[in-house]
């Protein structure tokens, strides 16, 4: 069963989102990392993109297969995470300790289109 | 139905397996095909012939063609192709294989290739090589693609005019479609000109230029200044480049530049009419996963053994399907086999010399040319084993001598000269000989 | 198979050799090259005697496994029987040695391969006219579609930029589609695996450019609808693109022109009996309908004239079997597989219960050996197990509509005892994954490498070889 950390809003193509004032910091659930198998690479984008809610920001690889990532949020990207570019498999030891990018965001009523944890516990679950 | 050597399925055989499936005929295993479009009688194609008979009909077109001394190269060189490596590419284990998906039982394939790769990265200086393209002209326009997928948000490509027309042409038909706007580099005395990029840059939006290492006349460019201006504006610079030179002259990855290709063709490929050939395709590490086709990398077993498989397979077309780096999956990988051998046998020493023969021998022609007073020098450049000369007697007289005495030399240039290739495989004599008839026109 | 474990590079030693070339007669010397023009150091090739070549290359050959190796049912490959004579066909110096600029009245020989080729293909496919410039499937695929986007630029029709391919379509078709500049919409597949007609009307308008369709399909069933589904995309205005590397099992029985495809592409290295090379060199002529020759010069695709050492092979395979011959080629192929379907279907889940073409798709096994706190055998087992009998391995994980897919296509050149051979080891394991999965999935034991470390592989590339220091 994966884990599903409260406290944080998760998207339907399963990217979770903690919000830090106007930052959100954006990572993949744990049944996404678990869907993938062993991730190769996390195609990841630059400091100073903008992206759209539901646009895509990236991709994650496994041997086998490719998903794209989208952004949950609108916003300019703050910061990436250099420690997975290096090692993704850090993303499959721990989906939540290990981010992929922070977002200025631009739009906060955007949140609230996204699901808590209870509602996406609901979504794998199916 | 008579029975034929490819097909072993006797009657008996037929009329069992038929039984297993549950059907009388074998048309009935068409049963779910609409009537209509169930082909009626036989093709409108030759009768069977028999082996003997398919042999002597090549064997009698093959002897339509007329066999030349080439003298001509633009894109297609005559080098010499060593015995070992017919023999090595026959080989059913390696001719009769498919792409190397179950690695356990494709190792052959899976070294060779990865042998190829090392030996492609060490001719072109550059970090990473492809598991090859289907020739040069085509990996020419996937590097154009490359480049536009290496610097986001920048549209448009350079292509300087010294590229050869052939390749110029691919380029084009694959950009017409994919959208890529292309613009050209002028060229100066037979040389892509620096100035000329540098206007192009301070126009803006160049995602890449391409540029020709021997040029479509021949000549070895000078690229100094090239990488940093192109670089300025965060570009990349594309080289095409002949494999078989860059074993003596200034290698992509010394003059800078991001990603090699050309044509595997001159490393042992038979000219065959223009194919099958390689495609190679190289690149600075950065850019790897940008790279279209296949690559192959090195890990080891569950007992801990080195061994090769296909791998960083999730830019591929069978998994990112319409998001991949390209839509080339198989390759050319018997080809790429042709030229691995080939450098092996080869080695530093023998392409050197090679390039040595091939380079005398061009000189000693040009030189004896130009005292039969029927050509002009046209560019004062330094030239490997190809060159252009003005003609100063009818350029298809000329052509038609040559080809009565059994040379094919002089091809006609777009701007109207004449263009002359000599590889080792050439002697003195026979250049001498093609001198003695050029001095009769 | 043994294991080998050399590369050609630890074999090196300075002052071997494995060429022999004549000396320089002409007192010219590369030495007379600008400096600045020279490579600065000579590349890091190995310097190997001919006979360590020869020796090298024999043993690595020895690793692979080929169609005259043995049994090689790879779904959506058409590994058929490679006829001898071709290869000799397309050794004849008379071939190899011509320059491909050699002005038309020297390659007259050359002109009769490629205008019969033409006019055969015509025939077997019934559309008029082909160009042979495409090396590959996806290399024909690509020129096809350019062949489309021209025809309905050249009618002023510029917004026609989306191109429908089914669901189960080979993942080239979309990829090559975008490499085209053409936007993909995906038309669903019906419970029975056959495009579903319903979800194909609301996409059709003007916008769209064509329909890319392989038929039979990837699960191998004939598209029955194809009648309807060409009247419908001819009424909107759009082109039918036919996906020749299904084509083996519709030789002598269906023509793609027939069902109303207007441009297709043939992989010769597979329904022609060219040899797979490990990956190439094939072809992929592309044929167009009458409509759409007058745009065949325009996809300038390749340096010369295409594979031409490939179309040769394919011209001998042709005489060979002519027309007596060739329309038993596919009923052979449909044959072979509907009966290997119909003698494993008890022991591998078939999906879709109908007669197939020349190949059909299981989805894993009906007993997998699970029980509680043990894993089942999966797909990618018994493809590893299937290796230790000396059989290739099917197409696994394709098409992807089911989960454990195992894609079996036999042939038409393989005979009744190889295919009952086949059959038995096949369901040899599935009784062994019934009784011990875990023995499955430490397979391939008898191969010359077990199982590769393919995670590895791809976190820490290694792509080149690094002389150790």
């Amino acid at each position: 069963m994966s884990k599903v950390l409260e406290g944080l809003l998760y998207s339907e193509s399963h990217e979770w989102v903690k919000v830090d004032g106007k930052i959100a910091t954006i990572g993949v659930s744990d049944f996404a990392q678990s869907e993938m198998g062993n991730i190769t690479y996390v195609d990841l984008p630059e400091v100073d993109d903008e992206f759209e809610a539901g646009e895509e920001f990236g991709a994650l690889e496994s041997v086998k297969a490719a998903s794209d990532l989208y952004c949950p949020v609108s916003g300019k990207v703050v910061e990436v995470n250099a420690e997975i570019d290096d090692a993704p498999e850090l993303i499959n030891e721990d989906a939540y300790a290990n981010w992929i990018i922070k977002v200025e965001l631009s739009d906060p009523s955007e949140l609230d289109a996204l699901l808590d944890a209870e509602a996406y516990k609901k979504l794998i679950e199916k | 139905m008579g029975t034929f050597s490819y097909f072993p399925h006797t009657e008996d055989d037929i009329r069992q397996m038929l039984d297993r499936i549950g059907v009388e005929r074998l048309e009935d295993l068409y049963g779910d095909v609409p009537a209509g479009f169930i082909h009626k009688g036989d093709y409108n194609l030759p009768d069977a012939m028999s082996e003997q008979q398919v042999r002597d009909f090549f064997e009698g077109l093959a002897a339509k063609n007329t066999r030349l001394k080439v003298f001509a190269g633009a894109g297609a060189y005559d080098h010499y192709t060593p015995a070992v490596i017919p023999y090595i590419t026959s080989r059913s284990e390696f001719l009769t294989a498919y792409t190397p998906y179950q690695a356990e039982i494709s190792q052959g394939t899976l070294r060779y290739i990865f042998e190829y790769q090392s030996m492609i990265c060490e001719m072109t200086g550059m970090d990473i090589s492809n598991a090859s393209m289907y020739d040069g002209p085509t990996a020419a326009a996937e590097a154009v693609r490359m480049a536009v997928a290496c610097t986001k948000k920048k549209t448009r490509v350079l292509l300087s005019e010294t590229l050869l027309p052939n390749v110029v042409k691919v380029i084009e038909t694959y950009s017409r479609f994919s959208g890529t706007p292309l613009g050209f580099i002028k060229a100066e005395n037979g040389q892509t000109s620096l100035e000329s990029l540098k206007a192009e840059l301070a126009a803006g939006d160049v995602a890449g230029i391409i540029v020709p290492a021997l040029n479509r006349y021949g000549i070895i460019e000078n690229f100094e200044g090239f990488a940093d201006a192109v670089h300025e504006t965060k570009g990349v610079v594309i080289e095409y480049c002949d494999p078989s030179a860059l074993a003596v002259i200034k290698t992509p990855g010394e003059w800078g530049f991001d990603i090699a290709v050309g044509d595997g063709q001159p490393l042992g490929i038979p000219l065959c009419y223009g194919g099958p050939y390689v495609g190679f395709m190289a690149c600075r590490e950065d850019y790897v996963r940008k790279m279209p086709g296949r690559i192959v990398g090195q890990t080891t077993d569950a007992e801990g053994r080195r061994c090769f498989v296909l791998t960083l397979q999730a830019r591929e077309q069978h998994i990112r399907r319409e998001k991949a780096t390209s839509n080339i999956c198989s390759n050319e990988s018997l080809m790429a086999l042709y030229v691995t051998v080939y450098m092996s046998l080869m080695g530093p020493k023998g392409l050197k010399k090679v390039n040595c023969l091939s380079y005398g021998g061009a000189h000693y022609l040009h030189d004896e040319l130009l005292k039969t007073g029927k050509f002009e020098e046209v560019f004062d450049r330094p030239f490997l084993k190809e060159f252009v000369l003005k003609p100063l007697v009818p350029a298809e007289k000329l052509q038609q001598k040559l080809l009565d005495a059994g040379f094919f030399g002089a091809l006609s240039t777009p701007e109207g000269y004449v263009s002359f290739c000599v590889t080792e495989k050439r002697s003195k004599a026979e250049i001498d000989a093609i001198v003695a008839v050029v001095k009769e026109v | 198979m043994k294991y080998y474990d050399k590369l050609i590079f630890e074999l090196s030693k300075p002052g071997r050799c494995g060429y022999t070339l004549p000396e320089n007669e002409y007192g010219i010397h590369l030495k007379e090259l600008p400096a600045e023009l020279k490579r600065s150091k000579a590349p890091e090739l190995p310097e190997v005697s001919e006979v360590d070549v020869v020796r090298h290359y024999t043993n690595l050959s020895q690793m692979n496994f080929g169609v005259d190796t043995g049994f090689y049912p790879l779904g959506s490959c058409t590994m058929k029987y490679n006829p001898k004579i071709n290869e000799e066909v397309a050794a004849m110096p008379g071939f190899t040695g011509l320059h491909p600029l050699q002005p038309e009245k020297t390659v007259q020989g050359v002109k009769a391969v490629y205008e019969a080729m033409d006019k055969a293909l015509a025939e077997i496919t019934g559309l008029s006219h082909f160009t042979f410039l495409p090396c590959a499937g996806a290399h024909g695929e690509l020129t096809g579609l350019m062949l489309i986007r021209q025809y309905h630029m050249a009618r002023g029709d510029e917004k026609r930029t989306k191109i429908i391919v089914p669901d189960s379509a080979h993942g080239t078709n979309p990829a090559s589609a975008a490499v085209c500049g053409l936007e993909i919409v995906e038309v669903k597949s019906k419970a029975n695996g056959l495009v579903d007609v319903e979800d194909l009307k609301p996409l059709l308008g003007d916008d769209i450019a064509g329909i890319m369709m392989t038929n039979p399909n990837t699960l191998g069933l004939f598209e029955r609808e194809i009648g309807e589904i060409a009247k419908l995309v001819h009424a909107c205005g759009g082109l039918l693109y036919y996906d020749g590397a299904n084509m083996n099992p519709m030789l002598g029985m269906v023509r793609p022109g027939d069902m109303g495809f207007d441009v297709m592409h043939i992989n010769l290295h597979k329904t022609f009996s060219t040899p797979h090379g490990g990956g190439g060199p094939g072809a992929g002529p592309v044929g167009v309908a009458e409509h759409l020759v007058k745009f065949l010069p325009e996809t300038v695709v390749s340096g010369f004239h295409g594979n031409f050492g490939v179309i040769l092979r394919a011209y001998a395979y042709i005489l060979m079997l002519g027309r007596q011959n060739l329309k038993y080629a596919g009923m052979f192929s449909v044959l072979s597989a509907n009966y290997i379907k119909e003698s494993l279907k008890d022991c591998y889940k078939l999906p879709i219960q109908s007669v197939c073409k020349h190949e059909f798709v299981f989805d894993g096994l009906v007993n997998d050996g699970s029980k509680e706190g043990v894993e089942g055998a999966t797909t990618l087992d018994v493809a590893k197990r299937l290796l230790d009998f000396g059989y290739h391995a099917p197409t696994i994980y394709f098409p992807l509509l089911f989960h454990q897919a195992l894609m079996i296509e036999p042939t038409e050149t393989e005979s009744k005892e190889t295919i009952d051979g086949f059959i038995e080891v096949m369901r040899k394991i599935a009784a062994e994954a019934a009784e011990d999965p875990s023995f499955l999935k430490s397979a391939p034991h008898c191969a010359p490498i077990t199982r590769p470390d393919e995670t590895t592989a791809a976190r820490q590339p290694i792509l080149r070889y690094h002389k150790e220091i």
